[in-house]
């Protein structure tokens, strides 16, 4: 039905990745030099965080332990702290962007979509980078998790100083089975099997859609239906649990019911925004001819109804904390708000995640011209970047944590890698399914 | 009922043909008043060469009032009118009123949707709608034309819609 079209990764796109890969490895050593030489100067910042703690912890139950806690584990230098919560928050948004790839193309066979069987390829595509970022996370944890995870430091769990009630009571949920303040079996089991069975829906996916190629027929189709079915329970309940875990846990004692969505929904739309890129991308290059303004207009309005979604899940978490305000659940706003170094950021992801795409997004035509929707789908990037840097720095970096040339050369070499990753991927299949039962309905496509 | 408003109706009973026979009657310079189908054909109304509604825009600036009454509403009750200390907050603290914010702009804009929608298509509660023929809620699909804004004649309009394909060629005067 559609003429076979191969993505071909030319030498030029390999040779502009591997420039922005070396832009951004060139940046984090010149990041990393002037964090090591202005490490001196954070004596008083550190005295007006202790008072801060002090002002939460005097509110909390658990007295005066964690303070002392905190201050013991003050651990690597300002300048490593840096770089580990940097890798950490980046891979978490790249394994996201990954992994809502796969979780774009069940929803499309889950709910019957015709109108996407064009793009399938390239939302599969970024699924491939599901193992890497597996392997990084799981290298990733033992490099970081002294810096990075407060709740791995055996004296939490000793009676004594440092002894703390309440990340006592949630050892069970790390350390089960073995003691808790050794080794987080639990903890790590839970990522290598999110991981694993991820990888194993995209393997069994891919190659129903690539075996659909050569056999033709809907027998393909209902598998790969199928299959989509019971990965979307799969994730509804492991991507809720695997923000626990990656994100949530980094603030122990903090606690919010809506941080598995939270994290769904940045991931999502990110996702999203991704996806309509690479597709403006593909379509700029003189491929996917047959996708038009119509398919265009469906991924904006994706990235529109997903920006507001991810604003109605962040308001539902802010409102209840901030109205019931507990002063454990508020110190997590109070790190991020009023006077502290993430204040700006803060306020700016709300604004690119939400009150731009709202507006820019609003009317249709916005939605149908690849210009605007590059310009909003690069600000939702962005702006979901910042979410993630939000989420995890202020939990691990206190006051000291900063955003400059050594996050953002990381960020750069990660999405260097992902953007490796994935096109090559897409130039290893038909870009456009042959045999797809919904071709048709989607060439026709209109709204 | 004194009959001023004189219809020629072609009556089709394949959209691809109707389609087609659009696009030769506007072709000719004849202006049609109405395509009644039973089910939403696509490309008639680009066939037809109807604009997009303009309906969005009001519900942008419906919306927009809702949202300016609501902010306008409860910083007046709860800042002026009646100030309240409720759990620590400022009196006019923006964070709770956003639920407030956020239901009356999709009411308004929902509302005001609606009324504008019924007024600009001139659908007034007690107005008796003309049914051209009934079969266009069944199998067949009218194509209407007002005799009163074309200068061809009757005759002349029905030979083409004859020629364009439709089944049966009929007269409406309401």
């Amino acid at each position: 039905m559609v003429a076979e079209e191969y993505y071909e990764f030319k030498p030029e796109a390999k040779k502009k990745i591997a420039i922005l890969g070396a832009v951004g490895i060139v940046l984090f050593i010149l990041g990393v030099f002037l964090a090591m030489g202005s490490g001196s100067g954070h004596e008083e910042e550190h005295a007006s965080a202790q008072t801060l703690t002090n002002l939460v912890a005097s509110a909390d139950q658990v007295a005066a332990a964690p303070e002392v806690t905190a201050e013991e584990h003050h651990g690597s230098p300002v300048w490593l702290k840096r770089i580990y919560t940097s890798l950490w928050q980046n891979n978490i948004f790249f394994a996201g962007i990954g992994i809502i790839g796969l979780f774009f193309v069940t929803i499309q066979y889950a709910a019957q979509a015709g109108w996407s069987a064009p793009i399938k390829r390239i939302p599969l595509a970024m699924g491939q980078w599901i193992p890497i970022s597996g392997i990084l996370m799981l290298v990733l944890w033992f490099i970081v998790k002294a810096d990075v995870f407060h709740w791995t430091h055996h004296d939490l769990y000793v009676e004594g100083d440092g002894f703390d009630a309440i990340i006592n009571g949630k050892s069970g949920y790390f350390f089960w089975p073995l003691d808790a303040g050794g080794f987080p079996l639990f903890f790590i089991l839970r990522m290598v099997v999110f991981f694993g069975l991820w990888y194993l829906f995209f393997v069994w996916i891919k190659r129903e859609m690539l075996a659909e190629d050569i056999n033709g027929g809907t027998a393909h189709w209902t598998k790969a239906r199928s299959l989509s079915a019971v990965f979307l329970v799969i994730f509804a309940v492991s991507s809720s649990i695997a923000a626990w875990d990656w994100v949530m846990s980094i603030d122990t004692h903090w606690y919010s019911t809506m941080m598995g969505w939270y994290v769904f929904a940045s991931w999502f739309v990110t996702g999203l925004a991704v996806i309509t890129l690479l597709v403006i991308y593909l379509k700029e290059g003189g491929y996917l001819k047959m996708v038009n303004a119509n398919h265009l207009h469906n991924l904006g309005l994706f990235v529109f109804a997903f920006s507001i979604f991810w604003t109605y899940i962040w308001f539902s978490q802010f409102l209840l904390i901030y109205y019931a305000n507990i002063p454990e659940e508020t110190v997590y706003f109070v790190n991020q708000m009023n006077n502290s170094p993430y204040s700006w950021v803060f306020y700016v992801s709300i604004i690119m995640n939400f009150v731009l795409p709202f507006l820019l997004f609003m009317t249709r035509d916005s939605k149908r011209h690849m210009s605007m929707l590059k310009v909003v789908c690069v600000i939702v990037v962005i702006g979901h970047w910042f979410d993630f840097y939000n989420m995890v720095t202020p939990g691990v970096m206190q006051h000291d944590g900063g955003l400059g040339f050594l996050e953002i050369g990381l960020t750069m070499v990660f999405v260097a890698a992902f953007l490796y990753v994935t096109l090559l991927a897409l130039s290893k299949a038909p870009l456009v399914a042959k045999n797809h039962p919904m071709m048709g309905e989607a060439l026709n496509h209109h709204i | 009922m004194e009959s001023n408003k004189n219809f020629v109706l072609g009556v089709f009973d394949d959209e691809d043909i109707l389609l087609q026979a659009v696009t030769k009657v506007r072709d000719r310079g004849i202006k049609i008043h109405e395509v009644y189908s039973p089910f939403p054909v696509h490309g008639l109304d680009e066939a037809l060469g109807y604009k997009r509604t303009r309906l969005p825009i009001a519900a942008f600036v419906f919306g927009m009032t809702g949202t300016a009454l609501a902010l306008i509403m409860q910083i007046w009750m709860m800042g002026y009118d009646w100030p309240m200390i409720i759990g620590g907050k400022n009196f006019a603290a923006l964070p709770p009123f956003i639920p407030v914010i956020f239901e009356l702009t999709v009411l308004l804009s929902a509302l005001g949707m609606v009324a504008t929608f019924l007024i600009v298509s001139d659908m007034k509660p007690y107005k008796w709608p003309q049914q051209f023929d009934l079969r266009s809620t069944d199998d067949k699909h009218i194509l209407a034309i007002d005799l009163a804004i074309n200068k061809l004649t009757k005759d002349d309009i029905g030979a083409l819609l004859k020629d364009s394909g439709a089944q049966e060629v009929n007269d409406k005067n309401f």
